[in-house]
């Protein structure tokens, strides 16, 4: 029985969940979003600062305010670390990345290269009713960094 | 233990499901029976023998089966009546569940009749609500210019009473309210609300959902100036399928209603300039209705009559005192609503401080039980008492102890799970 438990739990989700990163919301933003999980109530409030690198936009800041599950708060200090300092593209292929590992029913093979400590996930795929708990805050990102571009371009 | 239902391990054979043994071997221990109850082998077997058997469409096939699906529906229809005491058999409406009920009211008020609601007129609704009996109410006052207003709740989780006769006043029009709330447990005291409301001439709904599997019902019995004049539940909480649920209302009242779905069964006559309706309770089931789902309740509703609901009630309490005793010897562990079980039904909502509900239901998913965790549809009576989510564990009339004991083991479990000393 503790085998998928502690698939699920990984000390690594347990560690970002105990001493989650970049939490708290941060000046300057170019979008805020504000996203629920309505069917257990987990919020996440999130905001996205863009910022123009040497080879296109880069990811300046993500900062949260999230309420919810150890699942999807380690999911939200995870995504932070990833995201931060990345181009928006690359930033955009890591969600992808995670997407289909967390779509994935526990048959895909997470590479670490680029999730790093996101592989800690993989065991959230046998969970079904735990990976919209791990995705709010990558669906939050996406939202928010999608409308912060639009903003730019109008 | 005392109250018991007497045989309950026969009982439990009743319960196919019971029998289950979940990942890595372990038995189901099903506490989430205020969310679904579990069916008895004689709903799911009258369900197939309707099927196999007596399959047609209701009050209009010309033949023999349809004859046989036509009285095995109004013979559904009898035995809810009889499960709830109603007056009259024509007053019981079978609906999808109890938020189409609440619907169907909330939307009828809407139009021109007696008891339009219109600009000005206040519905009153409670802090403890269900989804269900929150969101129709709004609809209806943003479309009417009514005002929407609540009790609010008590710290330990109860109605607060004392600002009644402010609340229900003159303009009041309706006071729909929970019997027993699906999320604290908290039996509320309708029949005295109910007085106030009918003393001002507001109509009484009761959103009977969690009621009606656990409190013997009697409509007929209660004194007038007491008995609701709408009251719902839905039909898969009292060990009958999903699909189907039951509006019972006041027959004068169902006749100056309007209807609220249009289409076959409804109507008297149809011409293309304008229709006439059918007596009630056809005036409110348009189309072809949940057949099979009507006669699987009415199994289950005579199932809970031959256990004796008194059974049942007193089964629940005892189940639900000795999981309160057990829930409150876990460190930490913060009951939401009344912790006397001669008070509440059989819903107990927690929170261990440290732990999120989720996680707290996964851990005990591991080992075989099944809970409920989040906001319950409740999301108001949550934010009442500074919480996003809680755990709710729910009993049934098939629960024995040693589930209780097997929860709170598994709480501990948790606990230690989380690294919390």
């Amino acid at each position: 029985m503790s085998t998928d438990l502690d698939a699920l739990y990984q000390e690594i989700i347990l560690d970002h969940y105990k001493n989650p990163h970049h939490k708290g919301l941060r000046e300057p933003f170019e979008a805020e979003v504000h996203h629920v999980n309505p069917t257990c109530g987990d919020e996440v409030t999130l905001r996205v600062h863009l910022e123009d690198g040497p080879n296109g936009q880069r990811v300046g800041d993500v900062s949260y305010d999230a309420l919810g599950c150890s699942i999807s708060q380690a999911s939200a200090s995870v995504l932070t670390d990833l995201v931060i300092g990345r181009q928006v593209d690359e930033a955009m292929a890591i969600h992808d990345e995670f997407l289909t590992l967390m779509q994935g029913k526990g048959q895909v093979e997470p590479d670490e290269e680029v999730l790093e400590d996101g592989v800690a996930f993989a065991g959230v795929a046998k969970f079904p009713a735990r990976i919209k708990c791990a995705l709010l805050s990558w669906m939050a990102w996406k939202d928010a960094t999608t409308t912060a571009q639009l903003e730019e371009a109008q | 233990m005392e109250g018991l239902l007497p045989d309950l391990d026969v009982v439990r054979k009743d319960f196919p499901i019971l029998a289950r043994v979940l990942a890595d071997g372990r038995p189901l221990i099903y506490l989430d029976s205020a969310n679904t109850s579990q069916k008895p082998q004689v709903v799911i077997d009258t369900m197939v023998d309707h099927l196999e058997r007596h399959n047609a469409n209701i009050a209009r096939a010309m033949h023999q089966l349809g004859a046989e699906a036509t009285a095995a529906y109004e013979d559904a229809r009898d035995k809810v009546a009889a499960f709830i005491g109603a007056p009259d058999r024509d007053e019981v409406v079978f609906t999808k569940n109890i938020t189409e009920g609440l619907n169907l009211l909330a939307n009828t008020l809407a139009w021109p009749g007696p008891h339009q609601v219109g600009p000005g007129d206040e519905i009153v609704i409670t802090e403890m609500e269900h989804h269900s009996n929150i969101v129709p109410w709004q609809l209806l006052c943003e479309r009417t210019g009514a005002t929407l207003r609540w009790f609010g709740l008590t710290d330990d989780g109860r109605l607060d009473l004392s600002n009644v006769d402010e609340l229900i006043n003159e303009r009041t029009k309706v006071v729909s309210l929970v019997w027993v709330s699906n999320m604290l447990g908290t039996i509320n005291p309708v029949g005295e609300i109910a007085r106030r409301a009918h003393e001002v001439g507001a109509l009484v709904m009761l959103d009977a959902a969690q009621a009606a599997p656990q409190l013997p019902i009697d409509l007929a019995s209660m004194p007038d100036d007491e008995r609701p004049d709408l009251l719902g539940f839905t039909g898969h909480k009292v060990v009958g399928p999903t699909g189907v649920g039951v509006l019972w209302g006041r027959r004068s009242l169902l006749d100056q209603l309007p209807p609220f779905l249009g289409g076959g069964e409804m109507i008297e006559t149809v011409t293309m300039e304008k229709s006439t309706y059918a007596p009630v309770p056809h005036k409110f089931e348009a189309g072809t209705p949940p057949i099979v789902e009507a006669v699987g309740l009415g199994a289950a509703v005579d199932y809970l009559s031959v256990l004796g609901m008194d059974n049942v009630h007193r089964h629940e309490q005892a189940i639900t005192a000795y999981a309160l005793e057990g829930l409150q010897a876990v460190p930490g562990l913060r009951v939401l609503g009344p912790t006397d079980a001669t008070q509440r039904g059989g819903a107990i909502s927690f929170e261990i401080p440290g732990v999120h509900p989720h996680d707290v239901a996964t851990v005990l998913d591991t080992r075989g039980i099944a809970v409920r965790a989040g906001h319950h549809c409740a999301k108001p009576a949550h934010a009442r008492f500074g919480v996003q989510s809680s755990t709710r564990m729910s009993s049934y009339l098939y629960t024995t102890p040693a589930e209780i004991d097997a929860l709170v083991e598994g709480l501990e479990y948790t606990r230690s799970y989380f690294g919390l000393s």
